[in-house]
């Protein structure tokens, strides 16, 4: 948030993105059969697009600024909930961890942007909207249920699988837009 | 759904300022989560629900806070009980749930507006390090009037693809929406772009931009209109 400056047209997208995220999350959960049950909401992809098209700074600002929207009460998390309550929840080391999820996979595309393909944008969009996510939401759920590390972790397992198709479905989408607009290389070649 | 709290329910509590607020829930939540006896933690939740009668909310209203965790508060109870003591299971799931009411007991008693310009406020500080009050106003204005847009075009959308047999597939229900998206935002830049009496991309209309430092502020015209309606959050 330091340093760099945000343009008019940055604060524009990081908003844009914001609300986008917030409104995947009025769609509802979908229930996957084979895995028992559990449900799969659509908006944990946000992370991972708003990284891929906006690059690391701006995909991690515009999901600050959701955590920051949901903080002062807005119902805008899947299934309606909002509000300070979030936070004291035992799984909220999911959304305040979309920031660093959003920051890994936009710089991974940056590093990568003149050679993306869906193969490469899949491996990003895994790498930080799976492993920096959940390196970030196990152990806050440990440490909010005081719960032993492993059995957190075997029990976030399940949604795994839900988030691998994410990452695919992300992927497809941002080498489309990559086609589109090419948001990250403008600015790449602009400073 | 979007607006700001009910102004109309007005109690003492909706009545303390946002700033106030947010310092007392830091510090009880502070004080929460150290206390380690399961008994002030129910006393606790009991003096939090007599907060919630207090500022004229129901029960209900706290139960429905509540709910969404039910299921997990009570599997977290029956595992705790079986790892540790029931003594263990009560103090953790107490803490999770007077935690988690009286976070919403604030959310509850304050309008968002009042929340965004705490957060405003509180950003203050943090300008040496190049973060711009204004700027964040302008995201978080941008960001609550575009909600009800894009999932207006979401709905628009998915039905359409469900008249084309597409509408279990993910990628023909987002990717449309994500270039409809970017296609807005690139609209609503060059739109405040021409509003605005800075030809610089990094420059704010003056009306976000009151505290600019002047070193890097071109002079505008006074007599010009502000370029976009900020107090309706």
């Amino acid at each position: 948030m330091s340093g760099q400056r945000t343009s008019t047209r940055d604060i524009v997208y990081i908003a844009l993105f914001a609300a986008l995220t917030a409104a995947l999350g009025l769609f509802p959960p979908i229930p996957i059969a084979f895995l028992g049950g559990v449900s799969v909401t659509a908006q944990s992809i946000g992370p991972m697009l708003a990284g891929a098209i906006l690059g690391g700074r701006r995909g991690a600002l515009s999901m600050l600024l959701v955590v920051a929207l949901v903080a002062v009460g807005l119902p805008l998390l899947a299934g309606g909930r909002g509000g300070l309550g979030v936070f004291a929840g035992p799984t909220a080391g999911y959304l305040v961890g979309w920031v660093p999820a959003a920051y890994v996979v936009g710089k991974l595309h940056e590093w990568a942007w003149n050679k993306l393909n869906v193969v490469s944008s899949f491996i990003f969009c895994a790498i930080g909207g799976i492993i920096v996510l959940y390196a970030i939401g196990i152990p806050w759920t440990t440490v909010n249920i005081g719960a032993p590390f492993l059995k957190v972790a075997m029990a976030s397992s399940v949604f795994v699988i839900g988030d691998v198709i994410k990452a695919g479905i992300a992927a497809v989408i941002a080498v489309a837009i990559k086609r589109a607009y090419p948001l990250i290389e403008r600015r790449a070649t602009a400073s | 759904m979007m607006a700001g709290r009910d102004p109309a329910a007005v109690s003492l509590i909706h009545r303390i300022g946002a700033g106030p607020k947010l310092l007392t829930l830091a510090v009880a939540g502070t004080v929460l989560v150290i206390v380690g006896q399961w008994w002030w933690l129910a006393l606790a939740l009991a003096v939090i629900l007599a907060l919630y009668r207090f500022a004229g909310l129901s029960f209900a209203q706290a139960y429905k806070q509540i709910r969404p965790l039910l299921w997990i508060l009570v599997i977290l109870f029956a595992f705790q009980v079986y790892w540790e003591s029931w003594n263990y299971a009560a103090l953790v799931v107490l803490r999770i749930a007077a935690l988690v009411l009286l976070a919403a007991l604030v959310t509850l008693t304050t309008r968002t507006d009042a929340l965004i310009s705490a957060v405003e406020t509180g950003l203050h500080p943090l300008k040496p390090l190049g973060v711009d009050p204004a700027k964040v106003g302008l995201a978080f204005s941008l960001a609550l009037r575009f909600i009800p847009v894009i999932a207006a075009q979401a709905r628009e959308i998915r039905d359409a693809q469900r008249a084309r047999g597409l509408g279990t597939n993910p990628i023909a229900l987002a990717l449309p929406l994500v270039l409809r998206t970017l296609r807005m935002a690139g609209d609503v830049a060059d739109a405040i772009e021409a509003r605005s009496p800075y030809s610089d991309d990094d420059e704010l209309p003056p009306r976000f931009a009151v505290d600019i430092d002047k070193s890097h502020s071109r002079k505008s015209c006074p007599d010009n209109e502000p370029p976009l309606e900020t107090s309706s959050i």
